[in-house]
This record gives structure tokens, C-alpha cells and sequence, in this order.
């Protein structure tokens, strides 16, 4: 199995990460993953494209700290996160979270965990580009909110 | 002392510039932003307080209390909006 973190331009592929995450491991009960893509709009306005930018070192780092902090929350035993960079079409997937455990529960909660931290602690930024023109994609408040549900502050907006 | 200092996204487009080496005598983050809303318009007006900035010191979210360090590295950028 490769790292459990991947930022890189090429597309994904669902089984071949689950296979490899849950491979010979055979305490687990349970698999969960969210796959995240590119809609062709937001905000009423049509997206043709989507540009993600992100600071190489610091990114990997913050979603090993999110990785180390789900392992330590969650009963889970293995957890990959694949983020897409560069320039993405609707329809392209963009980013993969999976995680194995012996039971659903730890699977489903360290998964939307690992979301709901990424959105506000990982830095990647999001350029769409509109009828209008190209402009920066704003945080979502809802975003934070999500976060401090695990009793986390996530102060991004 | 001589630092590192990077800038993502809507700050780097701004700015003109992603990266650069300076010399400062910042004690904090907040010592080196106040410098450096001094530098340009530019600089003023995507730095300003009351911006939505965030910071990294070292490649970790930080804020404005943390203290530079010789050959450190930081960071400015805007909210994040991955996923």
C-alpha cells in the first residue's frame, strides 16, 4: 500500500484504494469512503472549470494530522486521502476519503470526520471559472459549523 | 533575521508574487503583517485587518501570537476551500 496521503493531478480509482487499504487485513468489518466532484454549478452560476491550488509540503502534512487525529478518536484501522490538484471538469472526481474498521459506526463517523476537517484545515484553494469570469471560491460558514460539531474550532471563514 | 514568506491563492494573485526571502525584525506573525501592510496598495489591501487572512508558521495553521524564528517559513493565504 502506498502513503495514506496522495495530492496529485491524476484521477483516482474507488476499488483499486479500497482494495488496497482493507488488503490482507482481516479485522475488518467495514469500509467507508466519500468521493467529493466537481458540480457545473455554484452559486446560481455555471462552472466550465475548476482550478484547485494548494501549498505542496504543508498540505500532506495537515491531512497526516487529521489522519493522526481520527486514528486516535476513532476505533479505525486504516484511513487514505487522495486530493486532486490543478484543472478539473464538472463530472471529475476530486477528492477520496476511506477508512476500514472492524464495525460501521468508527468507519461512517472517522469519515465524515476526516471531511469536515479537510474543508477547513487542509489548504487548497478552489478558482471556478464562470460566465463572468474566473473568481475564488468563498469558505462556507456551514463549513466551520461542521467541524465543531467534533468539538473542534475551526476558525477558516 | 532572514525568513521565508509565501502567499496562496487571491493574496499570491494579488500581490503579483508567490514566494519571497526577506529580511525583518518581526518578533511575531503579527509584527512581520504589520510590516508588510506597508509594503504596497496591494499588500495593504489583501492583508488588511479584518480580512478573512489565515497564517502558517512553519507549514502549521498559526496565529498572529506565534513567533518567527531564523530561517523560518510563513505563510498568508485566504480561507481554505478544499474538498
Amino acid at each position: 500500500m502506498t502513503g495514506r496521503v496522495a495530492v496529485q493531478t491524476e484521477d483516482f480509482d474507488l476499488s483499486t484504494e479500497i482494495a488496497a487499504l482493507r488488503v490482507s487485513d482481516k479485522r475488518v468489518g467495514a469500509v467507508c469512503s466519500f468521493v467529493g466532484t466537481v458540480r457545473d454549478r455554484n452559486e446560481g452560476d455555471q462552472v466550465a472549470t475548476l482550478e484547485l491550488e494548494h501549498y505542496p509540503g504543508m498540505t500532506e502534512k495537515a491531512i497526516e494530522t487529521m489522519i493522526d487525529a481520527a486514528m486516535a478518536r476513532f476505533d479505525i484501522f486504516a484511513a487514505r486521502v487522495i486530493h486532486r490538484v490543478g484543472l478539473l471538469q464538472p463530472l471529475d472526481q476530486i477528492v477520496l476519503v476511506a477508512v476500514t474498521s472492524a464495525h460501521r459506526g468508527d468507519s461512517f463517523q472517522a469519515c465524515e470526520f476526516l471531511m469536515d476537517y479537510l474543508k477547513t484545515q487542509a489548504p487548497f484553494w478552489k478558482k471556478e471559472e464562470t460566465p463572468a469570469g474566473a473568481r475564488w471560491v468563498d469558505a462556507r460558514v456551514s463549513d466551520d459549523a461542521a467541524l465543531a460539531r467534533w468539538g473542534l474550532q475551526a476558525t477558516n471563514c | 533575521m532572514k525568513i521565508t514568506v509565501k502567499y496562496f491563492a487571491s493574496i499570491r494573485e494579488a500581490l503579483g508574487q508567490g514566494y519571497e526571502q526577506r529580511e525583518t525584525t518581526a518578533i511575531t506573525l503579527a509584527d512581520l503583517r504589520n510590516e508588510l501592510l506597508a509594503v504596497s496598495p496591494a499588500h495593504a489591501q489583501v492583508l488588511a485587518r479584518g480580512k478573512p487572512v489565515r497564517m502558517a508558521l512553519d507549514q502549521m495553521m498559526s496565529d498572529e501570537s506565534a513567533p518567527l524564528r531564523e530561517g523560518c517559513e510563513v505563510a498568508f493565504f485566504p480561507p481554505v476551500t478544499g474538498g
